[in-house]
């Protein structure tokens, strides 16, 4: 009786998880229960996309309401997918946390973290998994604006102005979403996105339509910081706490590319994105640049948490192509890429964590001799760097593969090549990190063994060997994201 | 503060007409125009005259600050649970029509639930931004 419910209490569970924790108040009180929450919330996502892929999309009426009138929950391959990867890193990051939330945020404040965590892990799951435009913003929004106080919660001052900085773009990103929902809904009368998908192509040279699709492109743009509207992002992932810019490179970005799929290939389809709007060749310009200029940007970055966070702008940049293609092997290798650019980044992310917890300090002077004083640390930063640059057998050689099989797939020689350059670009800004982690000599006053807690150590690991794993067994991930671009492009059940 | 005399008299005579008022709003939202959103600012609008007039310390005893976090929880967990509640009974995630055997009675009662939840955090969400504002620079 309660598995119909999941989908429904895969949001409404960490949703009203919150205001327990607000209640709780004890920091070790309100870490168990989120806790709790996560890794049930992940067993759900789990379930639901077994569910999915064996029997198909998956329909729930909140309030009893029948779509396309009432909020829909729909789930299909491709946000089932999505809702399993970010339940699978907030359960992760959750393991994490306790240690490392103590030494950077503090335990009288803990409880407003694990709070704001828990608010911003249903709101990302909720504008996966709803069906509905209107509710997509909602959710958006408590996303959004928990991921502010995160962002603020970071010892440095400067997070505050980060948290600033991503509130203004955030705000403006969510305002044009919402204007094009506006429109949208002024031209069709329906804000259900299965609705919307079957009223549009019969309003295809409607004026209003068209600008909507240009509000909706440019405002999810924002949230999921394509070149060149990433300004917001490297000053939030800089100076977050550790636990938090794992969680949300891992997540927050990821969702925004969901979104875009969604709008792009179900809502307003690919026929009218990409032919009757040729929305593929600049989508691909600006992913190239994204992989080109953050790339070089990253190399030059003195801070590695900042310098990790362009080479996420980069990342991006490869998601983008593979949307920009429009074909079945191109959205394969974009999803694919979502789900492990998630693994490889929380794996750097929290091994940051880890360096950040002994030496209060990211800068890479401090990186000095890191493999003699932190050597699992050091190991599992190069673990996540070799998936990062895409070595085989990790997993970000799989969805490079992918994506370059798909760029010759449509004959773009230079587009395939372009993608390799920029991969040894990753190599130059990984390299960096590991020459001084390996062979400088570290501080003479600091030259001893300070290997960071277990606690810290076990769930960074578990991210480095799922890279490896899901490097070697891609079996699992390219099928449920060829499923996934099956769906997007209409040509699965 | 002490020589406000007129101000304290008529502030303390208006007080429970304001408090009374936010409930009508309150409990009357599901007739006619109101709800929990204008209920809960209009009830905390009488914490904060109060402490306008006899000062910030004195209504911080009346709403500490304990009270104040909690309410802020309590209505979030009120509406979620009627949510939950209504699973329970075999609806739909907030299908009010399953909390009572009779689904215009569930209805009924299912909004009226849920808007006390949002009169509840609103008027502690109002009195914790005055508090935050107004405790500044001390």
């Amino acid at each position: 009786m309660l598995a119909a419910h999941f989908p429904a209490l895969q949001v409404v569970l960490p949703l009203l998880m919150a205001p327990v924790c607000v209640l709780l108040r004890g920091a070790r009180l309100a870490w168990l229960a989120a806790l709790a929450v996560s890794w049930v919330a992940f067993a759900i996502a789990g379930l639901l996309l077994a569910e999915v892929l064996i029997g198909g999309p998956l329909s729930y009426a909140v309030g009893g309401w029948a779509p396309p009138w009432g909020i829909e929950i729909r789930l299909d391959a491709v946000n089932a997918f999505v809702a399993l990867i970010v339940a699978a890193i907030g359960a992760i990051v959750m393991l994490y946390a306790p240690k490392s939330v103590e030494r950077e945020i503090g335990n009288d404040r803990a409880y407003l973290f694990y709070t704001a965590y828990l608010l911003c892990l249903a709101g990302l799951l909720g504008v996966t998994i709803t069906g509905d435009a209107f509710n997509l913003f909602v959710f958006l929004e408590i996303s959004s604006l928990s991921s502010y106080i995160l962002i603020s919660l970071g010892r440095d001052r400067r997070a505050l102005y980060a948290a600033y900085q991503y509130l203004i773009l955030g705000t403006i990103g969510a305002t044009l979403y919402l204007i094009g929902v506006g429109l949208l809904y002024q031209a069709t009368g329906t804000l259900n996105l299965a609705d919307l998908a079957q009223r549009l192509p019969a309003l295809e040279d409607v004026r209003g339509v068209r600008v909507a699709f240009a509000f909706l492109t440019v405002g999810l743009s924002l949230k999921l910081a394509l070149f060149p509207l990433h300004l917001w992002l490297p000053n939030a992932y800089t100076y977050a706490p550790s636990v938090v810019t794992a969680f949300l490179a891992a997540t927050a970005t990821k969702v925004a590319v969901y979104a875009l799929l969604r709008f792009l290939f179900t809502v307003f389809g690919a026929e009218f994105s990409f032919t009757v709007l040729p929305m593929g060749p600049p989508l691909a310009v600006l992913a190239v640049l994204a992989m080109f200029t953050a790339s070089i940007v990253a190399i030059f970055q003195e801070n590695v948490k900042r310098m990790l966070a362009y080479s996420s702008i980069a990342q991006i940049g490869y998601m983008v192509l593979g949307i920009s293609l429009v074909t079945v092997e191109g959205l394969t290798a974009s999803i694919l890429h979502v789900f492990n650019h998630a693994l490889m980044k929380g794996a750097l992310f929290l091994a940051m964590g880890c360096v950040f917890y002994r030496i209060s300090s990211v800068h890479i002077d401090d990186f000095a001799g890191l493999a003699k004083r932190m050597p699992w640390t050091a190991a599992a930063f190069v673990g996540g760097g070799l998936s990062l640059i895409g070595v085989p057998l990790t997993a970000g050689f799989i969805s490079k593969w992918y994506l370059v099989l798909a760029a010759l797939e449509r004959n773009m020689w230079p587009v395939a090549a372009l993608i390799v350059i920029s991969s040894l670009l990753a190599v130059i800004y990984v390299w960096r990190v590991v020459e001084q982690a390996y062979f400088r000599p570290p501080p003479a006053d600091r030259d001893v063994r300070e290997e960071a807690p277990l606690s810290l150590l076990i769930p960074t690991w578990i991210l480095v060997a799922a890279n490896v794993y899901f490097g070697v067994d891609a079996g699992l991930t390219t099928s449920a994201a060829g499923q996934a671009a099956q769906t997007l492009l209409g040509s699965a059940p | 503060m002490t020589h406000h005399l007129v101000l304290r008299v008529i502030a303390k005579l208006l007080i429970p007409f304001i408090m009374l008022f936010g409930l009508y709003v309150q409990f009357h939202g599901d007739y006619g125009p109101g709800g929990g959103f204008q209920a809960g600012v209009i009830f905390a609008s009488a914490f904060i005259l109060y402490a306008l007039v006899f000062g910030v310390d004195v209504a911080r005893r009346v709403a500490p600050d304990w009270a104040v976090r909690t309410g802020i929880a309590l209505g979030g967990l009120i509406f979620g649970g009627t949510g939950l509640v209504a699973i329970l009974k075999g609806g739909n995630y907030l299908d009010y029509s399953a909390l009572s055997g009779d689904p215009v009675a569930g209805q009924h009662l299912g909004i009226l639930v849920i808007e006390l939840g949002v009169g509840i955090t609103v008027a502690s969400v109002m009195m914790a931004i005055f508090f935050g504002f107004a405790g500044r620079g001390r």
